[in-house]
């Protein structure tokens, strides 16, 4: 069993008993995505909610959450999933800073957009751990579909 | 035109050293003040490197700190962000609440206000320093602060400056207090138009 870390603007597929992880999301959003039944599973760690904004938008598809969750599905495709069967989990996209910081509301846009994303590929989000005021570490088991987060202050919970 | 802090010249950097040198020189006085001990101030060391190395150096992205985030703004627009490691809320608490051996996860809002108005306080000295040295206007905003993992915090600056680069200019300074070495690492983000203000102010380009 291998484990492989995701790390800010990436994504990375595997199969089961792989494990993927992604560590202190902040504003970022972990999009975990897997088909139960192949055990193939990918995590993808977007940024920013949307490329057409960005003047990097074509050469970082990874950073952005409209051209990353495409490509997250087409990676588990090419590897074996069925795409009917995907479904997902998301975790992060908090305020890190609560006054005079988080102008743009990144987290809040962020959610937003990853939500978007997934309803446009009609990939189903079957948990969330998004929002509020922490960081979170995200464990991804394709084998069980369990997305395990984690937060400096608030212990570890699987969903 | 300066594009990136890699272009930034060793003079440059000498020149961002001492702001480096003098601002925590103020910032250790005013906490000697406040805290109405002897702080002896480290002499920092100033690089240009990404926001991966930061992490790394500072223990990783799981890390707990203390992040305090004050934006620029005036003649220079960025962000400054000061990561304090637990012995500086410790020495802090102790002082001011006579509170030994606090969890830095479990403080209730009164705690954590006394911590942040003391990084207000450094921020501010820190600021004027800056400010009194290039006579440039610097206005900064009220602080903000959180307790969390390392990987979090930084990577609010990661998305704000996201089309700017991945490069800052890391601090790296340290008080000596009661005895007790206190790590405080300083990450400083000015707009790449105020970071030519800077240094043109300062004579170095």
């Amino acid at each position: 069993m291998g484990s492989f870390t995701v790390g800010i603007s990436d994504l990375k597929v595997c199969k089961a008993p792989d494990v993927l992880v992604t560590y202190a999301l902040g504003s970022c959003i972990g999009i975990c995505m897997v088909d139960e039944a192949t055990g193939i599973g990918g995590l993808s760690h977007i940024m920013l909610p949307d490329s057409t904004q960005s003047m990097s938008g074509k050469d970082m598809p990874m950073r952005f959450a409209d051209t990353a969750v495409p490509m997250l599905i087409n990676q588990l495709v090419a590897m074996g999933a069925s795409r009917s069967r995907l479904r997902a989990k998301i975790a992060g996209g908090a305020v890190m800073f609560a006054t005079a910081s988080d102008r743009f509301n990144i987290g809040e846009r962020n959610i937003e957009a990853v939500t978007n994303a997934l309803r446009k590929e009609n990939i189903p989000i079957i948990a969330k751990d998004v929002g509020l005021n922490y960081g979170r570490t995200v464990y991804f088991y394709p084998q069980t579909g369990i997305m395990e987060v984690k937060a400096a202050a608030k212990g570890t919970k699987q969903l | 035109m300066l594009k990136n802090y890699d272009e930034l010249s060793p003079v440059a950097i000498d020149c961002l050293r001492e702001i480096g040198n003098i601002g925590s020189g103020s910032a250790a006085n005013a906490l000697s003040t406040m805290l109405g001990k002897n702080v002896i101030m480290r002499v920092p060391d100033v690089s240009v490197m990404d926001y991966q190395e930061v992490i790394d150096r500072m223990g990783g992205p799981e890390k707990v700190i203390t992040g305090i985030l004050v934006r620029l703004e005036g003649d220079i627009g960025g962000m400054i962000m000061f990561l304090l490691e637990d012995s500086f809320a410790k020495v802090v608490l102790s002082t001011f609440m006579q509170l030994e051996n606090v969890s830095v996860m479990t403080l209730d809002a009164t705690q954590l206000s006394v911590i942040s108005e003391m990084g207000n306080i450094m921020a501010g000295s820190y600021l004027s320093a800056l400010s009194q040295l290039t006579g440039l206007t610097i206005d900064m905003s009220v602080p903000s602060m959180t307790v969390d993992m390392l990987g979090a915090i930084m990577s609010v600056p990661i998305i704000e400056f996201a089309e700017v680069g991945d490069k800052v200019l890391f601090i790296d300074d340290g008080f000596v207090i009661d005895g007790v070495d206190i790590k405080s690492n300083i990450i400083l983000i000015p707009e790449m138009a105020s970071l030519a203000t800077l240094m043109t102010k300062l004579g170095v380009m």
